[in-house]
C-alpha cells in the first residue's frame, strides 16, 4: 500500500503544483505509515521530486503521450496505481488534472474528493476538507471506498522540502488505440506572459479602468510582479479582455498568494472566485466598495494615479532586492 | 441527433450560504434555486443545435420533486422533454451512475453537463459518466460543432485553448463560452405555457454505490478588518506586502 501522485510536467519541467502535491503526499504518507510513489509522463529528469519526499518514480516515456490525452493519461495513472497497490491516488487541480481525475476515479472504482484544501481531517474514517459552494464554505467529505482519489486545490498546502532517497523505474503501461478517441488539432497559448493557472500573483482589473485601452498599466504592474492579469465579469462580457481572464463563480477560480483588484467593486460572485487567495489588495475610488470588506489591504483612490506610481515603486523595490 | 442536457438545481449565485442541524445540512431557507449556470450555457447550445440542425433536446436531473420548477424552466427555454430521477444527489458517482443509465437506454449522441455545479463544485459528474460508459469526453468546452458524426470542439486549457476533434457519441463538460452570456434564453410567456404540456418523466434510481458522504460543513473564519493605506504612501503598501504578508 503506497500513495500515488501524478506529477504533472510541461516541457520536461515539473509544474509547481506537482511539487505541492509531493509535499502534501509525503505528509499523508507519514500519517498512514507508507511511502510516496509518483508517476510521470515524459518528464525527463525526475530527481527534483526527491527533495519533496517522493520515494519512487514510475517513469513513463512514450511519444504517443507527447500531447495531453485525458483517457490515455487516466489509463496510465490507473495502471500505475494498480501496480503499486496504491490506496490513495492524488492529483492536482490544473485543468488537465481535473479532466483526468474523475476518469481515474471511475477506473479504480474509487471514491473521489476534489478541491481538497488540507491534510485529511481523519484517516479512519478517511475524511478530507474541501471547498464547496464556490469557496463560500468548506465541506468535510468522508470517502468510504478502499481506494481513494483526491484532487488538491492549488496553493492550499504549500511546498515543503522533505528529502528522500529516490528509486527510479521505467514503466510501460498498455495504451490502446481506444485511448485516443479525442485528438488535439491545434493549441493556442494566451498572450499573457504568465497564465492565471501558474501564477502566484494575479493583478485583476474591472470596469473602473473605463476601457480596454487602459490595460497597459495593468499589464505593466503585472509584469513587474511576474503576475498574470485577470478581469471581472463585466469586463470580459464587454469584450475588453478575453473570457479566459474572467475571474469569478462562472469564470476562473483564483487561489494565488497575492490578488490585486483594481477598480473592481466586488460582486459576491467575483469574491467567491478569489476567496481562496491568501492576500487580497483592493484599489478602488469608492470607499464603500464591498471588496474592501474581504480585503487585507486597501487603498481608496484613483487607479489612474496610483497604478503608475505603484509600478514605479515596485520596480525600484525589485531592483533593490535583486 | 439526440441531445441530453444534465441539469443541476443549485442555489442562485448571490445566495447567502448557511448551515443547520449542527452544520450537517445546507440551510435552504430563503434560497432561490436556479439552473446551474454551467448547465444553462450547455442547454442554450443544445437549443441552438435543435434550431439549426434539428436535434431533439432532453433535460435530466437527479433530485426530489422540489427540483421540478428548475426542469420546467429548462422546458420553457425550449427543451423538448424532461426526466427527473427521483433521488437525493448526494454523491458524484451515484449521480453519474443514474445519468449513465438514462444515456445508455436513451441512445443520446451528445450529452452536455456543466463542467461543475456551483454547490458542491465537484467537477466530477461529466467525466464519471464518460468513464462509466466509455464514451469520448471533452471537458471545459467553450465551443462545439457537429458535422455528421464528427465533432470539433474548443476547450480551455491552462494558459490558452485547444481545438480537438472526436466522434459521436460524446460527453461534454461545458462552460461559459459554449454560448455567450448575452445569448442565454429567458423563458417567454409562450414557452412557459408550452412547458406545462411537455412530458416530464419521473424515473426511480438504479442501484449504485455511494462512495462519499458530506458529513459536515464549515464557514470560513471571519476576516479581520482591511488595513487601509493612504494613496500618498505607496511605500507603506510595499512594506506591508514584503514584511508582513511576505508575498513579494
Amino acid at each position: 500500500m503506497s500513495i500515488l501522485i501524478y506529477a504533472e510536467s510541461a516541457e520536461g519541467k515539473f509544474k509547481k503544483v506537482a511539487l505541492e502535491l509531493a509535499s502534501y503526499a509525503k505528509k499523508v504518507a507519514e500519517s498512514l505509515g507508507t511511502t510516496v510513489t509518483a508517476v510521470t509522463v515524459n518528464a525527463g529528469d525526475v530527481s527534483e521530486l526527491s527533495k519533496y519526499g517522493v520515494d519512487k518514480v514510475l517513469k513513463v516515456a512514450n511519444d504517443k503521450l507527447a500531447g495531453f490525452t485525458a483517457k490515455a493519461y487516466a489509463d496510465v495513472i490507473k495502471q500505475a496505481a494498480q501496480k503499486e497497490g496504491a490506496k490513495v491516488v492524488l492529483l492536482s487541480s490544473t485543468t488537465d488534472s481535473i479532466y483526468l481525475s474523475s476518469l481515474v476515479a471511475v477506473a479504480l472504482e474509487a471514491g473521489f474528493a476534489s478541491n481538497v484544501v488540507g491534510l485529511p481531517v481523519s484517516t479512519s474514517p478517511f475524511q478530507v476538507k474541501r471547498n464547496a459552494f464556490s469557496n463560500k464554505a468548506f465541506n468535510i467529505t468522508e470517502i468510504n471506498t478502499d481506494v481513494k482519489v483526491l484532487a488538491l486545490a492549488k496553493n492550499s498546502y504549500g511546498i515543503f522540502e522533505n528529502a528522500s532517497t529516490l528509486t527510479e523505474e521505467d514503466f510501460n503501461p498498455t495504451i490502446g488505440d481506444a485511448d485516443f478517441g479525442v485528438k488535439v488539432v491545434s493549441v493556442e497559448k494566451g498572450s499573457g506572459k504568465v497564465s492565471i493557472a501558474d501564477a502566484d500573483i494575479v493583478v485583476s482589473a474591472g470596469r473602473g479602468l473605463k476601457g480596454p485601452e487602459n490595460w497597459g498599466m495593468v499589464e505593466e504592474l503585472a509584469s513587474v510582479l511576474g503576475a498574470a492579469t485577470a478581469c471581472s465579469k463585466p469586463v470580459s462580457d464587454l469584450g475588453w479582455r478575453p473570457h479566459g481572464e474572467h475571474v469569478g463563480q462562472t469564470g476562473k477560480p483564483v487561489a494565488t498568494n497575492l490578488y490585486i483588484a483594481i477598480g473592481i467593486s466586488g460582486a459576491i460572485q467575483h469574491i467567491a472566485g478569489i476567496n481562496s487567495s491568501k492576500v487580497k489588495v483592493v484599489i478602488n475610488s469608492d470607499p464603500e466598495a464591498p471588496f474592501f470588506k474581504v480585503a487585507d489591504y486597501g487603498i481608496v483612490g484613483d487607479a489612474f494615479e496610483i497604478i503608475p506610481q505603484l509600478t514605479a515603486k515596485l520596480k525600484a523595490f525589485k531592483e533593490q532586492q535583486s | 441527433m439526440k441531445i441530453l442536457v444534465c441539469i443541476s438545481h443549485v442555489p442562485d449565485t448571490t445566495s447567502k450560504i448557511n448551515f443547520i442541524n449542527g452544520d450537517s445540512e445546507f440551510d435552504t431557507n430563503g434560497v432561490q434555486y436556479v439552473i446551474n449556470p454551467n448547465d444553462e450555457f450547455g442547454l442554450t447550445r443544445a437549443i441552438w443545435f435543435q434550431e439549426q440542425q434539428g436535434a431533439t433536446v432532453t433535460v435530466v436531473n437527479v433530485g426530489g420533486p422540489d427540483t421540478e420548477p428548475t426542469l420546467r424552466k429548462a422546458l420553457a427555454i425550449g427543451a423538448n422533454e424532461a426526466i427527473r430521477i427521483n433521488a437525493n444527489p448526494t454523491d458524484g458517482f451515484f449521480v453519474a451512475k443514474q445519468l449513465a443509465e438514462v444515456i445508455k437506454n436513451g441512445g443520446y449522441d451528445i450529452v452536455i453537463a456543466g463542467k461543475e455545479s456551483l454547490d458542491y463544485n465537484g467537477g466530477m459528474v461529466p467525466g464519471m459518466i464518460a468513464g462509466i460508459l466509455g464514451y469520448n469526453f471533452l471537458n471545459s468546452c467553450t465551443n462545439i460543432t457537429v458535422e455528421g458524426t464528427n465533432v470539433t470542439a474548443v476547450r480551455e486549457i491552462d494558459g490558452g485553448k485547444e481545438t480537438v476533434s472526436t466522434t459521436l457519441p460524446v460527453i461534454i463538460g461545458g462552460q461559459k463560452g459554449i454560448v455567450e452570456e448575452k445569448d442565454l434564453r429567458i423563458p417567454n410567456m409562450r414557452g412557459i405555457m408550452t412547458a406545462r404540456t411537455k412530458a416530464l418523466t419521473i424515473l426511480e434510481p438504479v442501484d449504485a454505490s455511494v462512495n462519499t458522504k458530506a458529513v459536515k460543513f464549515e464557514k470560513p473564519a471571519p476576516k479581520s478588518a482591511v488595513k487601509l493605506v493612504s494613496a500618498d504612501n505607496l511605500d507603506e503598501l510595499i512594506n506591508l506586502l514584503h514584511n508582513e504578508a511576505k508575498v513579494i
